[in-house]
């Protein structure tokens, strides 16, 4: 091994120029290779950042207008979901598949006060349950629970922002805790302070659905449904749902069953399970763009290999006549060539990674505002563990590859014509 | 007899086929130093691959210390080429880039021996020829007869069955070609290797004990010449 590595050593040496351009190009290959993926998982990463405020396996059912007429009414006809569309979801037709359950009804924006500070908000009414469903994390107190729901309580969960500003920047949301604010003339007393993200849509105070219910006026009425479930695997499985669940609440509303715009539903795991398709396609494609980059070098080397392998004839003539197998000759190339490969791959991928992380400092902290929203395009673009283990074996492949054909010339070569060689 | 030739035909077929070698029979036996004359075109470098296993023959058959070498793999060919035969040629092929002493060691090198101990041996054996001092010097920095001299210490290493030397002084002026072939002799006398030479120089063949001649691919007549009286160095030579 250590002979090998010395003849290597020695071939390098004497054709530093040439081994230098060719390694420029499997480098140049890997580094493409490097950055193509870790732009590519940043952008898969800010993708899934937007989807990590819900559970995947939750629905969102929405009211909206007919598309065809039925039981006499015409279409076009404004479907508004309310309390008996709350009880369907619940009621033992679902209940196979349907597990918690979290109506919410908006509201806003209203003026929130606090002593002299005020800011505005949206209230949101919904269940306990509507927690665990978005990801809610609470920093102090508590969320909504079940007898604020039941006895129309005036509790509020404020996010942390609002209750930065209404304690004029202070961040002890503890003493806020069961202290008075108010939402026009409504008085609310906060029961917790929730974390805020700065991805989310819209910064909104949470109340008992009940209690939104009643000051509104708007007895029944729901603007959305979310539920979680499970035992819904197959795109199939959940197609055959979302349709009998569709049928049911367009029943209710004297709809026609099949009526697929007047009760929208938003699956969450669907459109997880279609993300993750396209996560899936544009990483193929970037291993693909970067591949073909590296086949460029890969070629080099080859080239290179094969004017090695010309210049060197005499000598493996020589080798041969004094007894080196032709897979001893075999070994000294594709050893070199991996080598060349090896060496100047990882010095690539040492400086892709150098530009994933300069990229993380300076494009991955940037974000735009995208209707209204705060939106980053790069979340952490960088390539892990398992990548640089890939390449690695991508490149000893590449290498012998690229080794393979002047090696099998080498190892043919005539001791006889060899040494008849002028050169 | 080491080395045992029946009948080997050998013909070159590139675009018209060529008759090199038309029926050889040659015996040499253990210990014999022996010179191979013969104009070019002969057959002689033929004859000389064929013995050295460089090269296939079609017809007949070589046996080499009791081997028959026929139809050989590549890997079997190697290795014979290893461990029975030495060669030493007329423009030396030293490998440039490694020392005198890196290149006496490479045949032990392809046989397993470590780094160590083929280290020590190469170093006996340029001791040997007077050539400690130049162990470490590069082949473009050694004379032409220091270069065969490190040649024939690369062909000696691995103790090979017989030392093949083909045109040993071509590329020497007559002063250092007679002090190889002093060598070789030595070599012979002292050491008892079992040496074939192959030249078109009657000077080169008269340091010899037998010459073969060959003419048109068939063996000539065999001369013997223990008393070294054929024709002396360096006067009415064929070339020089």
């Amino acid at each position: 091994m250590n002979d090998l590595l010395t003849e290597i050593w020695e071939s390098i040496r004497r054709n530093k120029l040439r081994t230098a351009l060719t390694g420029f190009a499997v480098a140049w290959g890997i580094f493409m290779l490097i950055v193509l993926l870790g732009a590519g998982n940043g952008l898969m990463n800010a993708f899934m950042n937007q989807g990590e405020h819900f559970a995947t396996n939750t629905m969102a059912v929405f009211g909206g207008v007919t598309s065809k007429p039925a039981n006499g009414y015409q279409t076009g006809r404004r479907i508004n979901l309310n309390d008996k569309d709350v009880a369907i979801t619940q009621s033992a037709l679902f209940s196979g598949n349907v597990d918690k359950i979290s109506p919410e009804l908006f509201k806003g924006p209203y003026t929130l006060a606090f002593k002299s500070r005020h800011t505005s908000v949206y209230l949101n009414g919904c269940y306990p349950s509507l927690m665990e469903m978005n990801k809610i994390e609470m920093l102090e107190g508590r969320f909504i629970n079940q007898n604020d729901i039941k006895q129309h309580r005036k509790s509020i969960v404020l996010a942390a922002s609002h209750a930065i500003e209404l304690m004029n920047g202070g961040e002890d949301y503890a003493s806020l805790i069961g202290k008075t604010v108010t939402t026009d003339n409504i008085t609310w007393v906060v029961v917790g302070v929730y974390k805020t993200d700065r991805t989310a849509q819209r910064v909104e105070a949470f109340a008992p659905i009940t209690t939104m219910q009643m000051i509104t006026n708007d007895i029944n009425y729901v603007d959305q449904i979310n539920f979680s479930f499970h035992g819904l695997t197959t795109k199939e499985e959940n197609e055959q749902f979302e349709k009998t669940y569709r049928a049911a609440l367009n029943r209710a509303h004297k709809a026609a069953p099949d009526d697929e715009s007047s009760i929208w539903i938003w699956n969450r795991f669907t459109q997880n399970m279609q993300m993750d398709k396209g996560t899936h396609f544009i990483r193929t494609a970037l291993w693909i763009l970067g591949i073909f980059t590296l086949v460029g070098g890969i070629v080099g080397v080859s080239n290179i290999m094969l004017i090695t392998v010309k210049e060197r004839t005499r000598e493996f003539g020589i080798r041969k006549a004094i007894g080196a197998s032709p897979w001893e000759i075999m070994k000294l190339i594709l050893a070199e060539s991996v080598s060349i490969t090896a060496l100047f791959g990882y010095i690539g991928m040492f400086l892709g990674m150098v530009a994933c992380e300069v990229m993380k400092m300076t494009v991955g902290q940037s974000s735009v505002e995208f209707f209204g929203e705060t939106v980053q395009l790069f979340v952490n673009p960088t390539v892990g563990l398992g990548i640089s283990v890939g390449v690695t074996i991508l490149l000893v492949i590449a290498g012998t590859l690229a080794g393979i054909s002047p090696a099998m010339k080498a190892a043919r070569i005539r001791p006889i014509e060899a040494l008849n060689d002028v050169n | 007899m080491l080395i045992d030739l029946h009948n080997i035909h050998k013909t070159y077929d590139n675009g018209q086929p060529l008759h090199v070698l038309k029926g050889i029979d040659l015996g040499i036996g253990e210990g014999e130093f022996v010179s191979i004359m013969g104009a070019s075109g002969s057959g002689k470098s033929t004859l000389l691959n064929i013995l050295g296993i460089l090269d296939n023959y079609d017809e007949g058959e070589y046996w080499l210390d009791g081997k028959l070498i026929k139809n050989l793999s590549e890997k079997e060919a190697a290795h014979y080429r290893n461990r029975m035969i030495g060669f030493v040629f007329q423009s030396f092929n030293l490998i440039n880039f490694k020392t005198a002493v890196e290149n006496v060691e490479l045949p032990l090198y392809y046989q397993g021996v470590s780094r160590k101990k083929r280290n020590e041996l190469a170093m006996h054996f340029l001791e040997h020829f007077g050539l400690a001092d130049w162990a470490t010097h590069y082949p473009n920095e050694l004379s032409g007869g220091q270069k065969q001299r490190v040649a024939i210490a690369r062909a000696l290493i691995t103790q090979p069955r017989i030392l093949l030397a083909d045109e040993p002084t071509g590329a020497l002026d007559s002063k250092t070609s007679v002090e190889v072939m002093d060598l070789l002799t030595e070599l012979n006398r002292t050491e008892k290797v079992t040496i074939i030479v192959v030249t078109h120089e009657s000077g080169v063949a008269n340091c010899t004990d037998k010459i073969i001649h060959i003419k048109d691919g068939i063996i000539g007549e065999t001369t013997l010449n223990e008393q070294h009286k054929a024709s002396i160095f360096g006067t009415s030579t064929i070339m020089k």
